[in-house]
């Protein structure tokens, strides 16, 4: 029993990294219907963003504390991760818009080719290690909590619950809903449509960010091939969710991250990728619109 | 400066390589209410929406207050204070009807949002019954007047209507028109108005246009194209209202 729910705390962990991920896939499919196969690499940027920022600081100002130090990683690696997509989304995606269906999805497995070629030029092709910074565990009857593995579902639920607000109570949220139902008719009622598509690759971006900052102290380590793997199980997670669906996302990030870290418990760890991936395929086969998702169907 | 509001002139739109307007020449004046008449397919929502640049004319000029909106992006000539009820209603499906309501007003950003909605649902009492309801779920005729309020809401110079009677019933046809005319002489709204329902529209407009595959082939002022024989013949005879 103990053991199980070791297993559950450490699959909420890493189902959380994958939620903060699959929002962004699943957003940016929403309001352009386009699926952004360069995200995942925006995660990997988003966590050297912070490994150099923790560089970079740690010489500097040595004997900063913790809680300082990782907030500023933090927010450099949005920062950067947000200027990346944006840039990405007005050079690459934005011309294509109106152009078939594939172009975009084509420019996207591109830009991730690239974001990743990038990474691994410019930082070198090795494993990057970090110190641990946070280390402290807690043993809460028999079953080992670390400190990191609460600061990362903790700051996942902040996270949600201001994107939660955001977008169903904010004006801005609103724009972006509207754009993402009709966006002909958002136009026609002022809405900046670029303009909320650019804030959307934004704010997808700079979710991204913190997972990556996340998955490098949780593993800590990082390496310019990161991007793919997590960013293909929280693309898994999306479409199991619902593509297009954010309750969707945040549940399907949290079943595969549970799925895996159990199926690595109890099975053999080697089959864990294949054990997520089928499970995906026999959800898609009964449910094609994914658990939460809406079947293609509205009343005119 | 004239007091002409809108100003349409020698106007071509495309859709691909079909021309759907053929050099459309209309005015609207400050504080009128004119209709456009024609068959179905004759153009007049490509009119509509050319208006509001989505899509924009490849030809001609469209003035609005003095200033050529040919070029503007849709978003911005939204902000110039046209608003539109178009064709389909274009309901914002799994937004409630108090957001879909709340989105005609995010041009002010909603500061005068609780006067305006309260005036909306005067007009339409319907709405605020329905007004925690997903708009996709409501019937056609809620839907159109969702898309009146919503149009409304942002406190439009010119409100643009295409086919405001379509799928309502006969007795709320005539309370949207009337609706229409009092905002028309209490507030001096300006309204240009695409109508199937020929005879309902003449009766309550200043002017009136006839259009025949994408080109004005006639111009008067209601009275007179009632009394047209040809407008009969062609559009009211057999629609009787």
């Amino acid at each position: 029993m103990e053991y199980f729910i070791q297993q559950l705390v450490n699959g909420l962990t890493l189902g959380s990294i994958y939620s903060l991920i699959a929002i962004g896939y699943t957003m940016v499919y929403g309001i352009i219907g386009m699926i952004n196969f360069a995200h995942g690499d925006i995660f990997m940027l988003g966590g050297f963003a912070a490994l150099i920022t923790f560089l970079m600081l740690t010489s500097v100002f040595v004997g900063l504390p913790v809680v300082i130090l990782v907030l500023i990683m933090i927010a450099a690696a949005m920062l950067t991760a947000s200027l990346w997509n944006w840039t990405i989304e007005k050079v690459a995606y934005r011309p294509l818009r109106g152009s078939f269906r594939l172009a975009p999805l084509i420019t996207a497995i591109g830009m991730s080719i690239a974001i990743s070629n990038f990474i691994q030029v410019t930082q070198g092709p090795r494993n990057k290690p970090i110190p641990p910074l946070v280390s402290s565990v807690y043993n809460i009857f028999g079953i080992a909590i670390s400190l990191k593995q609460l600061i990362i579902m903790l700051l996942t639920v902040i996270l949600l619950a201001t994107f939660w607000y955001i977008v169903n109570k904010t004006s801005l949220g609103r724009a972006q809903r509207a754009t993402e139902q009709d966006r002909k008719m958002a136009a026609l009622l002022g809405i900046d449509v670029d303009r909320t598509i650019s804030v959307t690759f934004i704010m997808g971006a700079g979710l991204a960010a913190v997972a990556g900052t996340m998955y490098l102290m949780y593993y800590g380590v990082t390496v310019f091939t990161d991007g793919f793997i997590p960013g293909v199980k929280a693309f898994t997670a999306a479409v199991l969710g619902g593509i297009g669906s954010l309750p969707g996302a945040v549940l399907g990030g949290l079943l595969i991250g549970l799925i895996e870290s159990l199926w690595s418990a109890y099975f053999t760890i080697d089959y864990k990728d294949v054990a997520t991936f089928s499970i995906l395929a026999i959800v898609l086969i009964f449910k094609p619109s994914g658990i939460l998702g809406r079947p293609e169907v509205e009343k005119v | 400066m004239s007091d002409t509001l809108l100003s349409v002139q020698s106007v071509e739109t495309y859709y691909g390589n079909i021309r759907a307007l053929a050099g459309v020449n209309i005015d609207v004046k400050k504080g009128e209410i004119v209709s456009l008449i024609g068959a179905n397919g004759a153009g007049k929502s490509t009119l509509m929406m050319t208006i509001c640049g989505s899509p924009q004319a490849r030809a001609g000029t469209v003035t609005f207050d003095g200033e050529d909106i040919t070029r503007l992006p849709t978003h911005l000539i939204a902000r110039r204070r046209i608003a539109q009820s178009p064709e389909g209603r274009r309901i914002f499906p799994r937004m409630t009807v108090y957001e879909n309501l709340q989105m005609g007003a995010s041009l002010d950003n909603l500061k005068y949002f609780n006067e305006d909605v309260e005036k909306i649902y005067t007009l339409f009492p319907r709405l605020k019954e329905r007004q925690a309801q997903r708009g996709g779920t409501l019937s056609g005729g809620e839907q159109q007047m969702l898309s009146i309020g919503r149009a409304l809401m942002a406190r439009p110079k010119l409100l643009l209507l295409d086919e405001p009677s379509l799928g309502l019933a006969p007795l709320i046809v005539t309370q949207i028109f009337d609706a229409i005319k009092a905002l028309n002489q209490e507030q001096g709204l300006t309204v240009f108005l695409v109508e199937q329902n020929a005879f309902a529209a003449l009766k309550r407009s200043n002017r009136a246009y006839v259009m025949v595959n994408g080109q004005v082939t006639m111009s008067g002022s209601g009275k007179e194209l009632l009394a047209n024989p040809e407008v009969r013949a062609a559009y009211l005879e057999g629609g009787r209202h």
